[in-house]
């Protein structure tokens, strides 16, 4: 065992956190005799469900073991975004000369401390939002404790009985760690503890270059480490497309990023504070030397200890508790929503997931998770953005797919802002204007992807879309260029001729 | 043993008029014949192997040996080499292979009737720790059998040809490649079995997977080109419509051999389209790049365009605007993400000539005037970068020659003059058959005997 996990320092900031999130003095209310629905976990898909559930009047619990808040606020996206922004600031300075810009002393190293504390600043401020006051402010039952099912329609928490008409499980994921020789005895990182760093690794080693890898595997570049990012496929975020996937992948070399593709860590080896990764590429044997690994390569869901046998729910390691595509379980009474079930892993899915989910099972709704329309950002700098269908899907679908690519750098706001990397593919069934889906790859792909999932959700074809403007100079015109791609290949021979007929007659 | 095989071309002969002074038909002339002298050049005329490059210790390339195996008849019909020559060259690749060691030793020659991407010049066994290459190996095999096609009297040393590239081709276990998958993995060592690259969307494949559809031993299964072809994207760019692919060797190598003029498998007739068209259109859309020059790239212009896998610089200069200018060194470079250093490949450029006579020409004439220094003894380097220009304003220029880049160079201005490697190929049974069993339909192959045969 090398270094002793990192800890958060124990300041007025964390403990206003903690505070709204699991007050230290909390007691838990007198159970209601049945609830409509009982809530189990209280990260984005349990609080939107909650929420959703009281504002409609049922009588609803919330049960969470840790903090209000989930993944999401403490040990996901919001610290890893507030980080980012500290590192896009810094890459920006190292890029000040090519505008015109000075700093004073572009060689100073970034103060890592205090971007941790700014960090952890805005974390607190966020926290308030949801906090344990508001939430039963809002008419809910908050309960604290570990959730465990008694039968199919009744479960404990903290020795209390509660039963319910409905429940729905949210209790999420947590990191998978890889089976590495080593790895666990040499300690490592993961979300759940990276974001209570407050000196920087000056070497960091990441394995798997998924969003999460790859956004902090950039991170932590521009905070100033020395960062080595390892995946074992060949390209980046496998799931995205392959011109994006490269790009990132330039992206990242550029920072000055190690990149190992297709390696595969074989062995891990502690001495004093030093960590030695062996890998191997085809057969190519290397070791790289750090002085912190993190990992958490995808995620399994969190059910040990929920005894979901005895509420008959069907639950599999790999993909998590088993829903058809209203969330319901095996058990009819029970739904499932967010990370503990859903492939997409997501804040914003779980959420919109959750609420769907109550509707289904206090409203008799009959919605699908198959028709949401659910776009996603990897946060990486450009930011890569998705929404609806990849072309592969279509294709294996029988869908005939025709993509309407505009390369960033045709864009005027992108050109001036010297942020020409990236472009915009919006996929529609050939031969009609009917948007499948998109990927946007720029700096803030994530807020263009916006624009594109209100057309989807409405059902606004390329042609409609046509007609809306944007205003001018906007990186999001990409958009429009691709509308305008659009309506000149409409334009046929046949079309041209028609139009210059009638303008010779006029 | 310490024979060199040197690529360096004869120095180019005095008192012959230069370049720019020459109708079209003259410098293609010149220019297809200095290729195809590269294959004269970089041989080990006792096996028949191909230098990969023109530089010293290169080792020998198998897809260069392919394309060596398809240019001598185009040397042989142009009287730039004896028929005899030509059939002595191919029949000793031919035994080489025939007789070279396949096994899953390291040093092995191949594996599975497939071959390694590099071997050694003299000895043929493998080099450094390279890949079996399918791709590699389907473009040596396409090479065999042009000469089959080619080689077709009742000689008897070409008959020896034919048979010769019948058993090897027919010992591919194109099947085995595959490794359980829906489509062709892309490598294997012995070291670590097959390696996963990323083989993604479309790219110079489609030899290899028609040669491996077509083999009545050891074929690809029923599904695997449509597999592969799923992962094709049709796009929309700079207003164009085609089958994407950036680097513009992808629009090329398949087609030095197959005559994708008229036929199609499901997708193009999906898409109302054929490869050959495509490559056109590909052509258009690099070409459009240029003009638009998005990294303001110094040369780049209409007449000056090409981004392919090519040789490039790799040590860091600055630019006139004092910025370090990134380099890429050899990658595979494309259109329109890159990644572009301002590198350029006129091989590329004149490699889309089938399919885009004018432009390619037009393009070439003005490259060779504006950066005469790429062209040594009338045969073209594998790139250049005016924006790395040295004090005297001259062009970064690639080193020495590429085989890959001669061997498509001469096929494609043979195809363009008299089409004779893909009427070579229209002829070729296990490459009608594959492209059958692909899908493909419609123009010549409709009119070829369904299961041709000798
Ligand atoms: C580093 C990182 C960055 C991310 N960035 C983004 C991003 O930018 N955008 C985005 O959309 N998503 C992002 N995500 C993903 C996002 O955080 C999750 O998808 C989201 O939090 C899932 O919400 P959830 O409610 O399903 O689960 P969680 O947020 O995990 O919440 C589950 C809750 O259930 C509680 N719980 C578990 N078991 C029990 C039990 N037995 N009893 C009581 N309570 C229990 C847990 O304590 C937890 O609070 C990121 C994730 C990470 C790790």
């Amino acid at each position: 065992m090398t270094t002793a996990a990192p800890s958060l320092p124990q300041d007025e900031v964390e403990l206003r956190r903690t505070r709204h999130l699991h007050p230290t003095q909390w007691r838990n209310p007198e159970p209601a005799s049945r609830y409509h629905l009982v809530v189990i976990g209280a990260g984005p898909a349990g609080v939107a469900a909650a929420r959703a559930a009281a504002a409609a009047g049922a009588r609803v619990a919330l049960l969470e073991r840790a903090q209000i808040g989930g993944t999401s606020l403490n040990t996901g996206c919001v610290p890893s975004k507030a980080l980012i922004r500290t590192a896009r600031l810094c890459a920006d300075l190292r890029d000040a000369a090519r505008y015109g810009a000075r700093v004073s002393d572009e060689t100073a190293p970034p103060d890592f401390g205090r971007a941790m504390e700014r960090m952890r600043r805005i974390r607190a401020r966020l926290a308030d939002d949801d906090s344990a006051r508001r939430l039963v402010a809002s008419g809910i039952d908050l309960f604290f404790g570990e959730a465990r099912f008694a039968g199919t329609d009744c479960l404990r928490v903290d020795g209390t009985m509660l039963h319910f008409a409905k429940a729905l499980i949210a209790t999420g994921a947590r990191p998978n760690i890889p089976a590495i020789p080593g790895l666990v005895e040499t300690g490592y990182l993961t979300h759940e503890n990276i974001f209570d760093l407050t000196t920087l690794p000056p070497r960091m080693l990441v394995i798997g270059g998924g969003p999460l890898g790859c956004e902090m595997a950039q991170a932590f570049c521009r905070l100033g480490a020395k960062v080595t990012l390892v995946q074992d496929r060949p390209l980046f975020l496998p799931r995205e497309e392959r011109d994006a996937a490269q790009l990132l992948s330039d992206a990242l070399a550029r920072d000055g990023i190690a990149i190992r593709l297709n390696n595969r860590i074989t062995a891990v080896r502690g001495q004093g504070e030093t960590r030695f990764v062996e890998m191997v590429s085809d057969n190519y044997h290397s070791t790289v030397e750090v002085d912190a690994i993190l990992t958490g390569i995808g995620h399994v869901a969190n059910v040990d200890g929920l005894d979901l046998e005895r509420a008959e729910v069907e639950c599999n390691r790999a993909s998590g508790v088993r829903v058809d595509d209203f969330l319901r379980t095996s058990n009819p009474r029970i739904y499932a929503a967010g990370d503990v079930c859903m492939e997409h892993k997501y804040a914003h899915a779980a959420a919109a997931a959750a609420r769907l989910a109550v509707s289904n099972a206090l409203f008799r709704g009959s919605e699908r998770l198959s028709r949401l329309v659910i776009p996603w950002c990897t946060f990486t700098d450009p930011e890569i953005a998705h929404v609806g269908l990849y072309v592969r899907e279509a294709n294996r679908r029988g869908i005939p797919v025709k993509t309407y690519t505009v390369p960033m750098h045709e864009i005027d706001r992108a050109v001036i802002d010297s942020e020409r990397e990236g472009f915009a593919k919006i996929h529609v069934q050939d031969h009609t204007d009917r948007i499948l889906g998109a990927t946007v790859v720029a700096r803030n792909a994530g807020d263009m992807i916006n624009g594109l999932t209100l057309a989807m959700e409405s059902g606004l074809g390329l042609r409609r879309l046509e007609r809306v403007i944007h205003a001018y100079p906007t990186q999001a015109e990409v958009i429009r260029a691709a509308t305008d791609a659009y309506r000149a290949s409409r334009l046929t021979e046949r079309v041209r001729a028609r139009l210059t007929r009638w303008l010779d007659k006029t | 043993m310490s024979e060199k095989y040197s690529a360096t071309p004869a120095s180019a002969a005095a008192g012959r008029p230069s370049l720019d002074a020459l109708d079209d038909e003259s410098l293609l002339d010149r220019l297809q014949r200095a290729a195809c002298d590269y294959f004269t050049q970089a041989g080990n005329p006792h096996n028949g192997l191909m230098a990969d490059t023109s530089r010293e210790g290169s080792p020998s390339s198998i897809a260069v040996t392919g394309f060596a195996l398809s240019c001598y008849p185009v040397a042989v019909e142009r009287g730039w080499m004896s028929r005899a020559e030509a059939l002595q060259r191919s029949l000793a690749a031919l035994r080489f292979f025939r007789a070279s060691e396949q096994s899953d030793r390291p040093d092995a020659t191949g594996y599975k009737g497939f071959y390694y991407h590099f071997l050694d010049m003299h000895t043929g066994g493998r080099t450094w720790t390279c890949e079996l290459s399918m791709i590699d190996t389907a473009m040596l095999i396409a090479g065999m059998l042009t000469a089959r096609e080619y080689f077709d009297t009742d000689a008897a040393a070409e008959r020896d040809v034919r048979e010769l590239a019948d058993e090897i081709y027919l010992r591919v276990d194109w099947h085995w490649a595959q490794d359980g998958k829906s489509t062709i993995r892309q490598g294997w060592k012995p070291e670590c079995g097959f390696l996963h690259y990323g083989w993604d969307g479309y790219n110079e494949a489609i030899v290899l997977y028609a040669l491996a559809a077509g083999s009545p031993a050891h074929a690809i299964t029923d599904e695997c080109y449509r597999a592969w072809t799923l992962t094709y994207q049709w796009e929309n760019l700079y207003g164009h419509d085609f089958l994407y692919a950036g680097p513009l060797f992808v629009h090329h190598y398949s087609h030095a051999w197959i005559d994708f003029r008229g036929i199609r498998d499901r997708f193009m007739h999906e898409k109302r389209c054929d490869y050959f068209e495509n490559s056109r259109r590909a052509a258009l859309v690099q070409r459009e790049y240029a003009r638009r020059n998005p990294n303001g790239f110094a040369g780049y212009g209409e007449s000056c365009w090409g981004l392919s896998a090519c040789d490039g610089p790799s040590v860091g200069r600055l630019d006139a605007s004092g910025e370090p200018h990134r380099l890429f060194g050899y990658s595979a470079r494309g259109v329109p993400y890159g990644p572009d250093d301002g590198t350029v490949s006129a091989p590329a450029v004149l490699a889309s000539l089938p399919f885009e006579p004018q432009l390619a020409l037009q393009g070439l004439r003005h490259m060779l005037a504006q950066y005469p220094e790429m062209l040594s003894g009338d045969r073209l380097a594998a790139s250049f970068n005016p924006s790395l220009a040295d004090s005297h304003g001259r062009p970064w220029v690639s080193d020495g020659h590429y085989g890959l880049d001669q061997g498509i160079v001469a096929m494609m201005i043979e195809n363009h003059r008299s089409g004779l490697p893909w009427r070579l190929m229209r002829r070729n049974p296990w490459l009608v058959r594959g492209l059958r069993r692909a899908g493909f339909r419609g123009g010549w192959l409709e009119n070829v005997a369904p299961e041709t045969s000798r």
